[in-house]
């Protein structure tokens, strides 16, 4: 029994290391796509990701073929989902009038962002972007269609502040 | 601008320079995946435990208890023409 576990702890701990060497920057962009923070000072990123990648770990040996990398970002992205729309309740709206961020997806809501990041970023079909956040694929598409314009085309008065006050790690 | 140049646009703007993986992140992974682990195997003994208590429970009850035997009859007809 216990040489069976340490057997596949090491098994796990091998190919757990190969999987975060190649998917972490890679995640870690995502997620700090997500949060619109700088990327080289993203400590909510690095929170949302942290989790995300433990219960991966958690999970690997009952992953049966599934992509580790799928099961990661689907975390990632149910958990920025719960986070982002307590925090900022579910139209985003309140999350504008937090302190400016720099980065051109600052001004979109966190719902926004993430359906624009995991359909154009990651490139997550959109049945699946749906069925993953509980929304219907219409909505999906039109918030994704919203998201798009408002990063190409932003509405006046609310150009995002190139020097920000620092962000607080919430 | 249709609908793919726009969302070429976008990918542009998403693909914005990479941040660097800090070296503490890997760490602080497994040392969370780990207790997620630990703690995950310690219910899972648990609960295996709590089912193989119970099921020894319920045959000692069973043995000692009987609950198949049909009781003996307590009441008796009333005997009056002897």
């Amino acid at each position: 029994m216990r040489e069976r576990h340490t057997a596949q702890d090491a098994r796990r701990a091998r190919e757990f290391d190969v999987f975060v060497a190649g998917a972490a920057g890679r995640l870690l962009h995502t997620a700090t796509l997500l949060t619109a923070e700088d990327p080289h000072d993203n400590p909510r990123a690095r929170h949302l990701l942290t989790p995300a990648l433990a219960h991966t770990y958690a999970c690997w040996d009952r992953l049966r073929g599934e992509d580790p990398y799928d099961r990661t970002r689907q975390h990632l992205a149910t958990r920025f989902a719960r986070g982002a729309w307590h925090q900022y309740g579910s139209l985003g709206v309140l999350g504008r009038s937090r302190p400016p961020r720099p980065g051109a997806l600052a001004r979109l809501s966190p719902q926004e962002r993430l359906i624009l990041v995991l359909r154009l970023y990651e490139g997550v079909a959109e049945e699946q972007a749906a069925a993953l956040l509980g929304l219907s694929q219409e909505r999906v598409r039109a918030i994704c269609e919203r998201a798009v314009t408002n990063l190409l085309h932003p509405p006046r008065g609310s150009a995002p502040a190139t020097i920000g006050p620092k962000m607080v790690p919430s | 601008m249709n609908q793919p140049r726009r969302e070429d646009a976008v990918r542009r703007i998403l693909q914005a320079p990479t941040p660097s993986v800090p070296p503490e992140l890997y760490a602080d992974v497994l040392r969370r995946g780990g207790r997620m682990l630990r703690r995950r195997r310690v219910v899972h003994r648990a609960l295996w435990l709590l089912l193989f208590a119970a099921v020894v429970a319920f045959v000692l009850w069973a043995l000692t208890v009987q609950p198949w035997v049909v009781p003996p009859s307590e009441t008796t007809p009333p005997l009056t023409d002897w």
